[in-house]
């Protein structure tokens, strides 16, 4: 039994079934970030948790309650929405506390709270103001305001960032975590940001077309993605996709490949599994990271599987932190993240330097990986 | 100022300009005829007018029509001007448009933010009432009203102003409201509003064009009916509307001109005072969710 609870829900509307039995335990103190493209389901997922949305079969229980059926607002949770939806009429004070006064909490009692929490979030020189007169991510603020001064049992976050210009979602992107790690509340936070999910979340789960693709901590999703959806669409770049031959040779495994001028690689796996083995003479696709190819220097010291490839340098992409490199490999265009200073010139042969403990072996008919 | 004017505004010969001022400032003076004569054949002696012209300024001013046409003429049984009836209309329009509004904004409201199945259908029909002639209810609502104990009577009026109106504001709240954030409405429900809370401390205090526009429009209509009035509520309960036509097309004695000149201001004065109060927000109104912001 977890603090918050999602039990095979399903959704659906008349015969189009959108969500398709999540099965999710959140512990208390977890911050469980639904990521996934548009349409797959995770904003339908939260306001079923929030009780906006009935939940067609299942159940969503919080702290062991069943809440099917329960109104929002008994349900001890809290929303920051995506347009942050401030009551344009109320000053930003009135905002916070209209929750409080709803469920019918002293104004002596309403004042402290609003008190503590202005200060939590350093807004107390605009409580007198009205949400049109703010910027973006004062009102973000008075939106996690609103929230946390209920001192609810979930915080639910429904894109909260995604109306904020780049440099201030960064900004707010740490506060929100520090805000977790201060007051360790239980989070669900829905976004499509995959960068967003990874740097917020203690689990995320990955959505598409109304499945839960993989639910695991970041690390788990981002070094052995459970199939080729999520290896594509965590990580930015995102990860190389190339086919390759599976050669078995006693112990050892190799994928067979080829370079930019065709000529053939083959680059040995570091724990084959019995599994791999059985695709001797398949092809299957090869997962590997942009960071997991490299220039021979920046390569990863505490590896003890480097493979090196001799292959052309096509194109070059400075991007401050690093180089990104784009060379072809099995007939597919594969980007390397290398050091800024690396030094690669368009047109030149050199050798790339491949991580094949970071490789992801996965199965191109059933999509998923080979364990 | 003048050079920038020049450089970058499309420019305009000075020949069509005043060409097109001058059909402008015809039209205007065409338009404001009516009222400058109604004006100043309420302030002269009746011999001025059945004497002489009636475009001439007066030449003996005289309030005198307006305090006989408020409160000495004769238009029912009794000699008492229309100053009663003028209390009728106030006493129906005020009812009937504060009702129609709240009505509409309710109407609106449930429409946008707690839709049901067969909403849009219901939306629609009711939106066909405000196509629907006059004529064509008078007998069913005459009978309606007889029914109910409400024939004649100013309070039957309101109700078939309020009926007439719903269809119209129920229109304009709906439009307005579905431009309106439904994620308000969700953050106030998790907040633990009720259905009338959201609706008074959210929905509301954020309608103040739409309510301006629906006032105005009902209130203009309400004032100005006639045939409801005529129909329905006759003799001492009757609108200034049906007193003015009673004043003016009454057979008896001399016809007093510039007291139905008085009248008829009278009766055009609270739609007036409404658009000159109000104006300005019935065009933002009217603009407000076709522009964002």
């Amino acid at each position: 039994m977890g603090f918050l609870d999602i039990n095979n829900a399903t959704k659906s509307y008349g015969s189009v079934q959108v969500l398709h039995e999540v099965d999710i335990e959140v512990e208390e103190g977890e911050f469980l970030v639904l990521v996934g493209p548009s349409g797959c389901g995770k904003s339908t997922l939260l306001n079923m948790i929030a009780g906006l949305e009935e939940i067609s079969s299942g159940e969503i229980a919080i702290k062991g309650q069943v809440m099917n059926g329960v109104h929002p607002s008994k349900r001890n949770i809290a929303m920051v929405f995506q347009s942050y939806a401030l009551y344009p009429n109320m000053t930003v004070g009135k905002n916070i506390t209209f929750g409080l006064e709803m469920h019918g909490v002293e104004k002596s009692t309403r004042d402290a709270a609003l008190g503590d929490v202005a200060k939590l979030l350093q807004i107390e020189q605009l409580l007198d103001r009205k949400p049109g007169q703010l910027s973006g991510g004062q009102r973000q603020r008075v939106a996690m305001g609103r929230a946390l001064v209920r001192d609810p049992d979930v915080f639910l976050f429904d894109e909260p960032l995604s109306n904020l210009d780049a440099k201030l979602r960064v900004d707010m992107r740490t506060e929100i975590k520090k805000l977790h790690q201060k007051l360790g509340t239980t989070i669900v936070y829905v976004t499509h940001d995959q960068i967003e999910a990874l740097t917020l979340s203690t689990r995320i789960a990955v959505m598409n077309g109304g499945y839960v693709q993989q639910l695991g901590t970041p690390k788990e999703i981002y070094d052995t993605p459970s199939n080729l959806f999520v290896a594509s669409f965590m990580g930015s770049p995102s990860m190389n996709l190339i086919p390759v031959t599976v050669r078995v040779e006693g112990n050892a495994v190799y994928a067979d490949t080829t370079t930019g001028d065709g000529s053939p690689a083959a680059l040995a796996f570091a724990a084959p599994s019995e599994v791999l083995k059985s695709y001797d003479g398949k092809t299957i696709t090869l997962g590997i990271r942009p960071e997991a190819i490299t220039d021979p220097e920046g390569a990863d010291r505490n590896s003890t599987h480097i493979q090196s490839v001799e292959t052309m340098v096509e194109v070059t992409e400075p991007a401050g932190s690093d180089t990104f490199v784009t060379c072809t490999l099995g007939g597919q265009e594969c980007i390397a993240r290398m050091r800024a200073d690396a030094d690669v010139q368009p047109g030149q042969k050199m050798p790339f330097t491949i991580n094949m403990e970071k490789a992801v072996p996965f199965d191109p008919e059933t999509e998923n990986r080979i364990a | 100022m003048a050079v920038a004017t020049q450089d970058s505004a499309v420019r305009t010969g000075r020949a069509t300009r005043f060409v097109l001022y001058t059909v402008l400032l015809v039209f205007a003076l065409f338009y404001l005829l009516p009222l400058f004569i109604m004006l100043v054949n309420s302030v002269k002696p009746l011999g001025e007018i059945t004497g002489g012209s009636m475009i001439a300024l007066p030449q003996t001013w005289t309030f005198e029509p307006w305090a006989k046409a408020w409160s000495e003429a004769q238009v029912g049984v009794e000699a008492t001007g229309l100053r009663p009836y003028f209390w009728n209309s106030i006493r129906m329009v005020v009812p009937a448009v504060l009702i129609s509004t709240i009505l509409g904004a309710l109407n609106g409201y449930v429409l946008t933010k707690w839709t049901f199945r067969g909403a849009t259908v219901l939306f629609g029909l009711m939106l066909f009432s405000c196509f629907i002639p006059f004529q064509i209810v008078l007998i069913p609502m005459a009978r309606v009203l007889g029914e109910i104990g409400l024939a004649g009577t100013t309070t039957g009026l309101v109700l078939v102003h309020v009926v007439y109106g719903i269809g119209f504001s129920t229109l304009y709240f709906r439009n307005y409201y579905a431009a309106f954030p439904t994620e308000l409405v969700r953050a106030a429900q998790i907040d633990g509003a009720g259905f009338f809370q959201i609706f008074w401390r959210i929905m509301l205090p954020s309608s103040g064009p739409i309510i301006v526009v629906c006032v105005i429009w009902q209130f203009t209509n309400i004032w100005n009916d006639f045939l409801f009035g005529a129909s329905f509520a006759s003799g001492s309960a009757a609108p200034m509307t049906v007193a003015l036509n009673n004043l003016v097309q009454s057979s008896t004695g001399v016809k007093e001109y510039n007291v139905h000149f008085a009248g008829a201001i009278m009766a055009a004065l609270p739609t007036l005072l409404v658009y000159i109060v109000a104006g300005r927000y019935f065009v933002r109104g009217l603009m407000a969710g076709s522009v964002k912001g």
